[in-house]
């Protein structure tokens, strides 16, 4: 008994020195909290189960004599299959809540603000469509679903961010991606969360989520007219793209307008959707899935361009994608 | 008057320890005894740098901008601690000492099956901890004890090949080790000794043996494959150079999760052994705790990508991987259940190596539990890579198989001493050491929940409260651990004599005098009952 009204009394003193959790700032938050502090009192119903047996067992039962031999207890099978039965259903039950709030977590609502995110020993890259360019600072509006397409210069990062609940790993060579919609204005710490050399502790920085004029502001003020997609255009005259890559070629090379988000034929056979896992592809390593009916003369540009001309080639790639689109529609 | 009669006889008595002297009669020994104080002297020796640099580490973290070391410094502390405890210590520790020391002296037999091959695992093993030690003596490796890729096999600058050399020999010892307990475990029983009669710490040493065959493999194969990137720039993990760094992560927890229950399962089997003993009980459905080690065995070949739920891999893979979790974790509650239950209607005595064993149970049921919120995909997703992991493997790990492995040495130590410890020291020193390991890892769940990344050298200034508690924590824990260092090394010499059976226990190891002699028995025993027949037993003084 002493023991769980010292536990009660330290739990309550903890909540006085520092919060139990971080701040809820995300539309996912609570749910989170919800199934851990349910599994928190799973944790604790069964700890102090266990822990009060044991020592309710060690009073009532202490060897009282030198020469003491207890009786067997028969072993009993309806209590094994109960006390087999019970985790098994708690394991149920919680696997089916977490798993139905992953994947609800999991899939970002349709037509959610574009962010990019880039990894690099020791710093966080982030660009916004618009040209705004930032250096270990996100701002973000509140109230809107932002999904971040994320990628690694060098090793392997991890986005985190505590006060919305979210974390992913950053990978080098592929696109990976998260989203969140902030609820609440203010300042929240971000990390990287997957250890990646030396200067690892010091890969954080701040997300300042805005009201929705603030950010538009914000956003004006940091454009300098040069939005992720132009910057794409002068990079696809400047390496070379546009020679091959325009719709005047003639059809022996794929013309780029309209191809975003659809469906393409591979040579193998395969339909894929060209997506930015495609395109960033394609442009890396042309030879891995190459589009059917055209000849393979493009040469790769791995290490040639970097991390943050392949997404705004992607941008500018996806930007007369939805102009040839709306014309078609139109 | 009596101690030195009994004094007398156990000098004059030839046994394991004394039929020989000199270097050489050790370092040549075959005998299964003598290689587990071989493997003791190690493990404690490997341990000691292992804490040395976590002591290092809790220091550091006193201060948000660090107290004593540079990030690279303590990189290179957290790896070297990893490195240590879990490979060179963790892993070796229960089955290597105790369970060479125990395996054939509990099933009735001379010798492991090859004890030439036995001797051979502990050379091995010394050859792999001299490569890590020359890894931390000349300037040490960053990667973290997961080498993970690209960042070891491209960008790394320290010794990752020494370290990973010294894993990769290591886990030849680890294989030999269980081949060795598998033959021993079928083919050596002393008649009468049938699977059911055996002591669950020998199913529990089973099913170890079994994850060192089949796992140790894969790990030796990805560090060889690791090794090939770093040396030859072959594109493996890598994408640089045309590897996928998840492949690493797949193979690396394939050996690495299972090998968490290398790390527990002993724990398991010991903390069985204590707690029949000391509540004079058989345990509480027997065939169900000595199952569920195999469940366990099995089952944890296949949850290896719970440490991979946030690493992009499939959502599909994460919710089998989430369901797998779970299911494992259902064999660790009826082991639970079962030894509580054994209490029941026993006659408990509270000696030392039973206390290490309720605290086990304790500890490792919220290890179990907080297991839960990361086998939960929805709450592993912001509880992953933070100090919440930390907390609840060490939980697992401290908890459990350290406390396992105390009690098992204080339970064992009279059989392999002939000595008694002072047992009120012993027992101050299990109060210790729960008291200083709760206060070092409960703050860290709380941690970890408030958003605080693992491995981070500095940090925001408004987890500090918390990290000086653990650190407070990590004190006491320490000096809980060297009160056992020295009384017990003062009992090898100034220890009253145990005789062969003073805890009263059943099993054949204490039909057999203390120490026991080269042979382990003086005529091969005849098994006639079922494991902790205690209710049969008669009411003499002490057995033998």
């Amino acid at each position: 008994m002493n023991g769980i009204a010292t536990c009660v009394a330290g739990h309550f003193v903890a909540g006085l020195l520092f919060p139990l959790h971080p701040p809820t700032a995300s539309t996912i938050a609570r749910s989170v909290d919800n199934l851990y502090f349910a599994l928190t009192g799973i944790t604790l119903f069964f700890t102090f189960l266990i822990f009060g047996l044991i020592f309710y067992f060690m009073i009532k039962y202490r060897r009282r004599s030198e020469d003491e031999i207890p009786q067997d207890v028969k072993t009993s099978i309806p209590l094994e299959i109960v006390w087999t039965l019970i985790p098994t259903l708690i394991c149920g039950f919680l696997f089916v809540w977490a798993s139905r709030l992953y994947v609800k977590n999991s899939e970002p609502p349709k037509g959610s603000m574009e962010i990019f995110v880039i990894g690099k020993q020791w710093m966080w890259h982030l660009q916004h469509p618009e040209g705004a360019r930032e250096i270990d600072e996100l701002h973000v509006p509140v109230g809107v679903p932002v999904k971040l397409t994320m990628t690694s210069q060098d090793v392997i990062h991890d986005f985190y961010i505590p006060a919305f609940r979210i974390k992913k790993d950053v990978l080098p060579g592929r696109y990976s991606s998260i989203w969140f919609e902030a609820t609440k204005t203010g300042e929240y710490t971000f990390y990287c969360a997957q250890y990646c050399g030396a200067e690892h502790s010091a890969m954080m920085g701040k997300v300042f989520v805005m009201t929705q004029s603030d950010y538009s502001k914000w956003l004006a003020s940091q454009s300098n007219g040069n939005s992720m997609a132009q910057a794409g255009q002068k990079l696809f005259v400047s390496f070379g793209c546009a020679t091959c890559h325009s719709q005047s070629n003639g059809g022996k090379y794929p013309a780029l307008a309209g191809v975003y988000g659809n469906p393409i034929r591979l040579r193998d056979g395969r339909i894929v959707v060209a997506d930015d896992a495609y395109l960033r592809n394609a442009i890396a390593k042309p030879g891995s899935q190459h589009v059917a009916g055209y000849a393979s003369a493009m040469p790769s540009f791995q290490g040639q361009i970097n991390e943050e001309q392949l997404l705004d080639l992607i941008a500018y790639i996806k930007s007369i994608g939805s102009q040839e689109s709306q014309a078609s529609i139109q | 008057m009596s101690v030195d009669v009994a004094e007398l006889s156990s000098r004059s008595r030839v046994h394991y320890l004394n039929e020989s002297y000199g270097l050489k009669s050790w370092l040549l020994t075959t005998d299964h005894k003598r290689i587990a104080l071989l493997y003791l002297f190690s493990i404690t020796f490997m341990f000691l740098v292992g804490a040395g640099a976590a002591a290092l580490m809790r220091i550091q973290l006193l201060e948000p901008y660090g107290a004593i070391v540079q990030p690279e410094t303590y990189n290179k502390l957290f790896s070297i601690h990893g490195i240590i405890m879990v490979f060179f210590f963790l892993i070796p520790s229960i089955p290597a000492v105790l369970g060479n020391f125990l395996v054939p002296l509990m099933i009735g037999a001379k010798d492991v099956a090859f004890p030439k091959l036995n001797l051979l695992s502990w050379y091995i093993y010394v050859i792999g901890s001299l490569f890590t030690l020359y890894c931390v003596i000349f300037g040490g490796v960053d990667t973290g004890w997961t080498f993970y890729t690209p960042f070891s096999s491209t960008y790394s600058n320290t010794h990752v090949l020494a370290a990973a050399l010294g894993i990769f020999i290591t886990g030849f010892s680890s294989i030999l080790t269980g081949l060795n307990f598998i033959v021993t475990i079928h083919r050596m029983r002393a008649p009468g000794m049938t699977w059911f009669r055996l002591p669950l710490f020998i199913w529990s040493m089973y099913a170890t043996s079994i994850i060192f065959v089949l796992g140790t493999p894969v790990l030796a194969i990805t560090l060889f494959l690791l090794t090939l990137e770093r040396v030859l720039h072959v594109g493996i993990f890598d994408p640089a150079v045309g590897g996928d760094p998840l492949l690493f992560q797949h193979l690396f927890w394939f050996y690495s999760h299972p090998a968490v229950y290398i790390m527990v399962l002993p724990a398991m089997g010991v903390v069985s052994e204590l707690i029949a003993a000391y509540s004079r009980k058989r345990i509480y459905g027997y065939p169900f705790v000595a199952f569920s080690s195999l469940a366990i065995a099995f089952i944890s070949f296949l949850v290896w990508g719970h440490h991979m739920f946030v690493s992009g891999q499939s959502i599909y893979a994460g919710l089998v991987f989430s369901l797998m979790s779970f299911l494992v974790a259902i064999p660790s509650a009826i082991k639970v259940f079962n030894w509580t239950a054994t209490l029941y209607k026993g006659s408990i005595s509270y000696d030392a190596p039973m206390l290490y064993a309720l605290g086990f149970i304790g500890l490792f049921t919220m290890g179990g539990l907080t297991g839960l919120f990361l086998a939960s995909l929805a709450t592993d997703v912001h509880l992953n890579g933070t100090y919440f992991i930390v907390a609840h493997f060490h939980y697992i790990m401290v908890g459990g198989s350290v406390m396992g492995f105390m009690g098992g040495i204080h339970f064992w130590w009279p059989k392999i001493t002939g000595r008694l410890y002072p047992d009120k020291w012993a027992r101050l020193a299990a109060l210790i050491i729960f008291a200083g390991f709760n206060l070092t890892f409960f703050p860290q769940f709380m941690l970890g929940y408030l958003g605080m990344p693992r491995r981070y050298a500095v940090y925001p200034a408004q987890f500090q409260v918390l990290n000086v508690m653990s650190t407070a924590g990590a004190t006491i824990l320490g000096i809980g651990y060297l009160i056992p260092l020295i009384y017990l090394i003062w009992s090898i010499r100034y220890g009253p004599v145990a005789g062969p059976n003073p805890w009263r226990a059943k099993g054949l190891e204490w039909r057999t005098p203390s120490p026991p002699p080269k042979e382990n028995f003086e005529e091969t025993p005849i098994v006639t009952e079922e494991a902790y027949a205690y209710a049969s037993m008669p009411a003499e003084k002490s057995g033998a």
